[in-house]
């Protein structure tokens, strides 16, 4: 999700849910009244761990023109004892902003690290993206929109803080100075953040404060431990699937093979008997389709009832997908007209000395987080509480509102840390979200008012759809013996993401989304005429990390490197003559790699080769040098080295982890295996059996090196990700003659 | 009713027999620490040590467990198991987590193996890749896990 800033706007629809969402009031689940939360503060940590605490927040006067977003109170609790909790408003799924948010503003409150936690946030109208206006994880936004937030915040707290030792001490606040979770004042005297928090937080919130000078940043920059190192190392960390409530039963549901198939005949009398099972649900599944839950106490015995099930379906009305002969449709498709992202005058194309005519094909691919996809539900006295690992808290909870009948100010959403996303948990239509509804309304209908879970299979995930799209581009490129490019004419067919999506009208423009050309030509110079094709398939489809750099980056670097080879010139210097002038970011960080490989320099091992990308996408770049070789014919990636321009950085242990991690999903591509396909409408995957994802044998050594900027922070949970996949073929096709036009790699 | 010896304490459990320790353990006991991943054996985050071998869970039933020692991560980091200890050491010195959501059965692994070693032995990266070769962690994590097990070894040398 490239989201253009500048012209960021949000769709009416989305607009109206939200405000709707804002107008039902901050929910208040808890009944307490908000002023309650200074006694609360004193309750075990309980009271923190299942409350957010922007519903419990310290009930702080409020100036008029501060946002929710804002307000210290929603997002920072000082305890009397100086513990600090500070409350993300975004999802934690790896990427460590459960760690890098909580430093921006203990930065600007001159916290006590030491004493600093933080917990996740809900569907409370104080924790939306505040550029977006609405929940949402995605983008690799929750740096580069948060980041003057969460400064503010801390610096609001800290002005609130300073306030309240000055009145104790009846000096001028501007005498007093912060450090480490203290006030000290002009004697020595010294007061914890603890002692002044309640006193401070009845203040007003001020509503201008001056923020740091950056070069007196004690934390952000400083390469900084993991709040959450501990408990993942221990077994201790609590995600969506370890949620307990009393008398929770688990559902697993028989899903429709083919997408939106309806029900033809149920046989639940095997189910029924199965030991544990308590009932079996017909309910209404995605895309029109049909479902049956099997609800029981505990997965084994949910599981044990389905596999009892015996169906029969009806999907003689919908698309029954076949990929080879969507391929086919998809190369017949490539030759016909349709809009233009970009145009260009090609018609000397055929004129040119040197002409390359190239297809590439790229499979669906499934997201496949370790944590299987679940949701519970609990539904009580005209209210529901979620807890789910989602990257849209918002969209979810009116999803389910919908399903149960309930004004949406009536669902609150309790964001769970999850086990991996990719992009999987911000469904545009909620699916497995909804599916969870619906299991808790039709339970309900039977008499069961327990709470729910729902629980994916790894082969419910597998085959349950919202993949990578399958993508084919075409591309003819004519230019002259020194690389010139005379005319480039590109084609890109792949359905589109958000078409039907509430993001529609915002990014799909003259019929293009948006998420399919992004990292199109940029940074090159080009004279590039692109046709887009968005078919209408029966396979539904969505953002996998990086979304259409996943595709567009291979395309466009493999092919700027093949323009080099054939015109016999250096791909670091061709890259470097081709990138216009005005992505001075991309240069410092292909250099950056380059100096930190040896590239052009080191004398390789025997057998192994040098392959090169540079890409831009949300907003920061990531430039690969790597060494590959061929072990017996079979593509080899042995060391990369990363050039990383995300301007300032936050946590340096963090990036270092997302560029390693991205490159890892990037190599995933690569790999054989790395495909989903379908055949009578039903996918042929279903497990990490069948559908491969890189295991440590694969992993590759990788050096991490970031461009030195003092610019705003860009974010990083995605970019690291799409230049692997080409620096990789590219040194692969040195050694091999041969262009990779195909991911995963055809094994020789 | 099964018994079943868990982290040293014994435990009776009313399930059927042939269903998985992973489950009983989760859904039964409530001991969430170990997770779910495939249910087949292929990724490895069920990891648990059976009379101190690293077995997957979701597949193997709580009748193969009767009269055997059941260990989880709880037990191996959180108790007197200094092997675990180190582990769980070098886990949170290298960040090695991400989502995390795997590591339980990556320490779990990782653990077991170093128990395998010759005392004072530090062991290859591929010796390290050969033995984590069945724990799949899609964050992209296993650089730091190749260099948590080269320190918890050499702390353990």
């Amino acid at each position: 999700m490239n989201f253009d800033q500048a012209t960021f706007e949000l769709p009416r629809h989305l607009q109206a849910l939200m405000q709707r969402e804002q107008a039902g009031s901050t929910p208040t689940p808890t009944g307490l009244p908000r002023r309650s939360f200074l006694k609360l503060g004193a309750l075990s940590g309980f009271a923190l761990g299942a409350f957010p605490l922007g519903t419990l927040a310290q009930d702080a006067a409020k100036p008029a023109g501060l946002k929710p977003t804002q307000q210290p109170s929603a997002f920072l609790h000082i305890a009397a004892d100086g513990g600090t909790t500070i409350t993300i408003n975004r999802l934690d799924f790896g990427q460590g902003v459960q760690t890098s948010l909580p430093m921006i503003l203990a930065e600007e409150l001159d916290a006590d690290w030491s004493r600093v936690n933080s917990v996740h946030g809900s569907n409370d109208p104080a924790y939306v993206d505040p550029l977006f206006g609405m929940h949402i994880t995605g983008g690799s936004g929750s740096i580069a929109h948060s980041y003057t937030q969460y400064r503010e915040l801390g610096a609001r707290a800290r002005a609130m803080l300073v306030q309240a030792a000055a009145a104790r001490w009846n000096v001028e606040p501007a005498s007093l100075r912060t450090k480490n979770g203290k006030v000290i004042g002009p004697a020595g005297q010294q007061l914890g953040y603890g002692e002044l928090a309640e006193a401070a937080m009845a203040l007003p919130v001020p509503a201008s404060v001056t923020l740091k000078d950056p070069k007196d940043f004690q934390l952000i920059g400083q390469p900084t431990g993991r709040l959450d190192a501990a408990a993942k190392s221990s077994g201790h960390q609590d995600y969506g699937i370890d949620v307990r409530l009393p008398g929770l039963l688990t559902a697993v549901v028989a899903h429709p093979p083919v997408f939106g198939a309806k029900l033809q005949s149920v046989d639940d009398s095997a189910a029924r008997a199965i030991k544990g099972v308590k009932a079996v649900l017909r309910i209404p599944a995605d895309r029109g389709g049909e479902a049956v839950a099997v609800l029981a106490e505990g997965y084994w015995a949910a599981k044990q009832g389905r596999e009892a099930l015996k169906l029969s379906w009806d999907s003689s009305a919908v698309e029954k997908v076949d990929s080879a002969r969507q391929l086919a449709q998809y190369r017949a498709l490539a030759t016909q007209p349709g809009p233009r992202r970009f145009e260009a005058d090609v018609s000397g194309l055929d004129k040119a000395p040197h002409q390359i005519s190239a297809e590439y094909v790229f499979p669906y691919l499934a997201h496949a987080p370790m944590e299987p996809l679940n949701c519970t539900v609990r539904v009580e006295a005209g209210k529901a509480e979620l807890w789910v690992g989602t990257q849209m808290p918002g969209l979810d909870g009116l999803a389910a509102a919908t399903v149960l009948g309930l004004p949406p100010q009536n669902v609150q959403v309790h964001v769970q840390m999850a086990g991996g996303g990719f992009g999987r948990r911000a469904i545009p239509t909620s699916d497995y979200v909804v599916e969870a509804a619906q299991v808790a309304k039709a339970a309900l209908a039977a008499g069961i008012s327990a709470p729910v879970r729902l629980l994916w299979s790894r082969e419910d995930d597998i085959k349950g759809g919202y993949y990578r799209p399958m993508h084919l581009h075409t591309a003819r490129i004519g230019f002259d013996g020194q690389g010139r490019i005379q005319a480039w004419d590109h084609v890109i067919v792949g359905q589109s993401i958000l078409a039907g999506s509430p993001f529609e009208p915002m990014m799909v423009k003259n019929g293009i989304d948006s998420t399919a050309v992004e990292g199109m030509k940029e940074p090159y110079e080009i004279p590039m005429r692109l046709t887009v094709q968005h078919p209408k398939v029966n396979v539904p489809v969505l953002w996998w990390r990086s979304v259409g750099s996943t595709h567009t980056a291979f395309v466009m670097e493999t092919l700027i490197d093949e323009i080099a080879r054939t015109t016999r010139q250096d791909p670091v210097a061709y890259r470097m003559k081709l990138i216009g002038e005005q992505h001075p970011r991309h240069k410092a960080a292909l250099q950056l790699a380059v100096d930190k490989s040896g590239y052009g320099k080191k004398k390789l091992a025997p057998g192994r080769a040098w392959g090169v990308a540079v890409h831009e996408s949300f907003n920061s770049v990531v430039a690969y040098v790597v060494e590959a070789s061929l072990k017996k014919g079979v593509p080899t990636l042995h060391k990369v080295t990363a050039g990383v321009h995300c301007n300032r950085v936050i946590n340096p242990r963090s990036l270092e982890a997302q560029v390693q991690g991205g490159a890892l999903m990037g190599l995933s591509m690569c790999l054989p295996g790395a495909a989903i396909t379908l055949k009578d409408g039903q996918v042929e995957q279903s497990n990490f059996g069948d559908y491969a994802v890189p295991r440590i044998t694969a992993m590759p050594q990788i050096a991490v090196h970031t461009v030195l900027s003092d610019d705003a922070p860009t974010g990083m949970g995605e970019p690291g990700l799409p230049p692997l996949a080409p620096a990789f073929a590219n040194a692969v096709t040195r050694l091999s003659g041969k262009p990779v036009r195909e991911l995963p790699f055809k094994q020789a | 009713m099964s018994t079943l010896n868990i982290n040293g304490q014994n435990h009776e459990v009313d399930v059927d027999p042939s269903t998985p320790i992973l489950w009983t353990l989760r859904d039964t006991l409530g001991m969430t620490g170990t997770k779910f991943g495939c249910g087949a054996a292929l990724c490895g985050a069920c990891t648990v040590h059976l009379n101190g071998q690293a077995i997957r869970s979701c597949v193997t039933p709580v009748s193969a467990a009767s009269g055997q020692k059941i260990t989880t991560i709880e037990a191996v980091t959180g108790g007197s198991d200094k092997v675990g200890q180190a582990v769980h050491k070098a886990w949170v010195q290298h960040d090695v987590a991400q989502c995390g959501y795997c590591q339980s059965g990556q320490i779990m692994s990782a653990t077991a193996f170093l128990k395998t070693l010759p005392r004072g032995k530090v062991p290859s990266e591929a010796e390290i890749d050969s033995a984590m070769a069945g724990n799949i962690c899609r964050c992209g994590t296993y650089a730091r896990i190749r260099a948590a097990i080269t320190d918890a070894a050499k702390a353990l040398a």
